[in-house]
């Protein structure tokens, strides 16, 4: 039998010196599944940052084949066409909502775990009963609203929105956090006299580094992609971001697929550069997030 | 310290909330008091003089057809979502963790979450050239192995638009699900599936003995998530379709939008808002009520 070969520290029935037939195939089974997915993931993706340096006659004679020479000019064109602006609005609103949501949310989570404020169970009940209430219920709303703050169609009017509307979410992640810290150090520093707000800044904020990373790039992922809000309160093409910024270039190209392909193409690279390189911090941030 | 001193103290504590607290009062939970309101007017973007409806507009939504597809597009999304999503998402997380080795592992578990970091306008516009009647993949794939009649205007045809959708959705999603369960899944004892193991018990069984009942908290978070997720559905549809043709792909939040900043029926629009409200914000408690029994305590 194979059960000699499934102890787990094998981990994996091909390390088994007698497989069955019927083992063998299950597993060439599930490698062919498992590589399938890979490809059926991994193709259109491909093909789209290929596409972009076809030109367009290629792109519809041979749609599928590879392109004649690396056309650079294709990656070029959708940079000036208004990738590098997009890019930049982009990278401004998720930059600043990060900080926004992050530093207001390790506030409130400190406030509401370390300084035994009366009502802070309510207030924090208050403050996660949030992520409860979707943003499409708010959109009309909060589009008159950011007219009346005189805000609509400024940075101010995702920014401010992307902060608010993620703050339970983050301040729940970070509050999960600090709660496990320590008081010890927390203790120490009152003692040698410390104010609260040194305290935040030289104990709360390095201990808690692990969790801040991993909300600042959940944040990234939401606000880098956010559609509906970039949307409806920005109206000035100079200020768009790149959901937004992208469906437009495909109104003004129409036709020029590979100019298109090679700005999707460089929307993409950012956030997939930093789940790569953040992938722990990610995962742990969202698995924080959702309970065990 | 003197007792005003302590006072002043105490209260200072609520500077480090206050911030975070008005936000959400005034951005979150203003709005979706105001758009109840909202919804019992009959007004647009200009009107200074909106007209009070009463549940008119509520009225006007259920005699709407195009609110009933809208409602039949979400479910569908949803079921098709938490079939695939949850449910091969745990099975794939299961053979990732139980029969891959380590490093393997970890390549394909980076791969399947790539398409989640990725804007859905990006991949909405990608898969309309992939939908494409003449030079999309899908077709070709169709012809090549000798099924031409399978092959359609994936997005340009009332029977198959939103279907075609749905499976870009899936796509993209798959691996968001999975690594959530994956974490998950780690988190149970390994002499579990030891013991199992040793007593003859096959990964197949072993699978619905010990990490299907052992996750199924998780799991049914998860499943709230997704259908929550699917009746929130906005980016994917206006990107690829715009609701069309002929509504037949249109969902709640397109609809809403359409109704709000095209058709300027702006009351009409904050009622569809209302019953997105109702059908998140049970999910949204059922949600809150899972996470907060196993971690938060209060």
């Amino acid at each position: 039998m194979a059960v000699r070969s499934a102890v787990p520290e094998s981990h994996g029935e091909l390390a088994g010196a007698h497989p069955t037939p019927l083992v063998v195939l299950a597993s060439l089974g599930r490698m062919a599944m498992l590589t399938c997915l890979v490809l059926v993931i991994v193709y259109p993706l491909v093909w789209m940052c290929l596409a972009g340096f076809k030109s367009t006659a290629e792109l519809f004679g041979d749609p599928w084949g590879l392109p004649g020479a690396l056309r650079i000019e294709n990656y070029v064109t959708a940079w000036n066409q208004g990738v590098v602006r997009y890019l930049f609005n982009s990278a401004f609103v998720t930059t600043a909502s990060i900080f926004g949501v992050v530093l207001l949310g390790a506030w409130a989570a400190y406030g509401l775990t370390r300084l035994h404020l009366p009502f802070a169970t309510p207030v924090l009940f208050f403050i996660l009963g949030g992520m409860m209430l979707a943003p499409a219920v708010a959109l009309i709303p909060l589009f008159r609203l950011l007219q009346a703050l005189g805000i609509y169609d400024t940075y101010f009017a995702l920014i401010v929105p992307y902060v608010a509307f993620r703050l339970p979410f983050i301040t729940f992640l970070i509050r999960a956090y600090v709660v496990t810290l320590p008081m010890e150090l927390e203790d120490a520093a009152v003692v040698d006299g410390a104010s609260r707000w040194q305290i935040f800044w030289n104990v709360i904020v390095p201990l808690s580094r692990p969790i801040l990373i991993s909300a600042a790039l959940l944040q990234a992922l939401f606000a880098w992609n956010e559609f509906p809000f970039a949307l409806v309160f920005i109206n000035n093409d100079n200020l768009k971001t790149l959901p937004v910024g992208l469906l437009d270039m495909q109104g003004r190209l129409i036709t020029d697929w590979p100019v298109l392909l090679a700005a999707l193409t460089m929307a993409s690279v950012p956030m997939i550069l930093l789940f790569i390189v953040g992938q722990r911090q990610f995962i742990r941030g969202l698995a924080e997030g959702y309970g065990k | 310290m003197s007792v005003i001193a302590k006072r002043v103290r105490a209260l200072s504590g609520w500077l480090y909330v206050l911030p975070a607290l008005i936000l959400v009062a005034v951005f979150v939970y203003y709005p979706v008091v105001e758009n109840f309101r909202l919804s019992t007017f009959q007004w647009n973007a200009f009107s200074t003089h909106p007209r009070y409806v009463g549940l008119g507009n509520y009225a006007g939504l259920m005699a709407d057809p195009v609110f009933w597809r809208a409602i039949f597009n979400n479910i569908a999304y949803a079921i098709v979502s938490v079939i695939w999503q949850v449910g091969f998402g745990l099975v794939l997380a299961a053979i990732l963790e139980e029969t891959v080795r380590a490093r393997l592992r970890a390549f394909l578990r980076t791969v399947y979450f790539i398409p989640v970091t990725i804007s859905i306008t990006v991949t909405g516009l990608l898969f309309q050239f992939l939908y494409h009647p003449q030079f999309g993949l899908v077709n070709r794939v169709l012809v090549i192995l000798g099924h031409p009649q399978w092959t359609h205007s994936w997005l340009g045809e009332e029977a198959t638009a939103i279907w075609a959708i749905i499976g870009m959705s899936q796509w993209q999603s798959v691996g968001y699900v999975m690594v959530l369960l994956t974490v998950a899944m780690q988190k149970i004892p390994r002499e579990f599936y030891e013991a199992a193991y040793i007593d003859g018990t096959t990964k197949v069984q072993a699978f619905f003995l010990i990490t299907v009942p052992l996750l199924r908290e998780m799991t049914t978070l998860m499943m709230i998530l997704t259908i929550s997720g699917a009746f929130l559905v906005f980016n994917e549809v206006k990107v690829m379709t715009d609701g069309g043709p002929n509504n037949a792909s249109q969902v709640l939040g397109t609809w809403l939008y359409r109704s709000a900043f095209q058709n300027d029926q702006m009351g009409y629009a904050s009622a569809i808002a209302t019953v997105i409200f109702i059908l998140t914000f049970g999910a949204g408690v059922a949600q809150l009520w899972g996470v907060r029994g196993k971690q938060v305590e209060f």
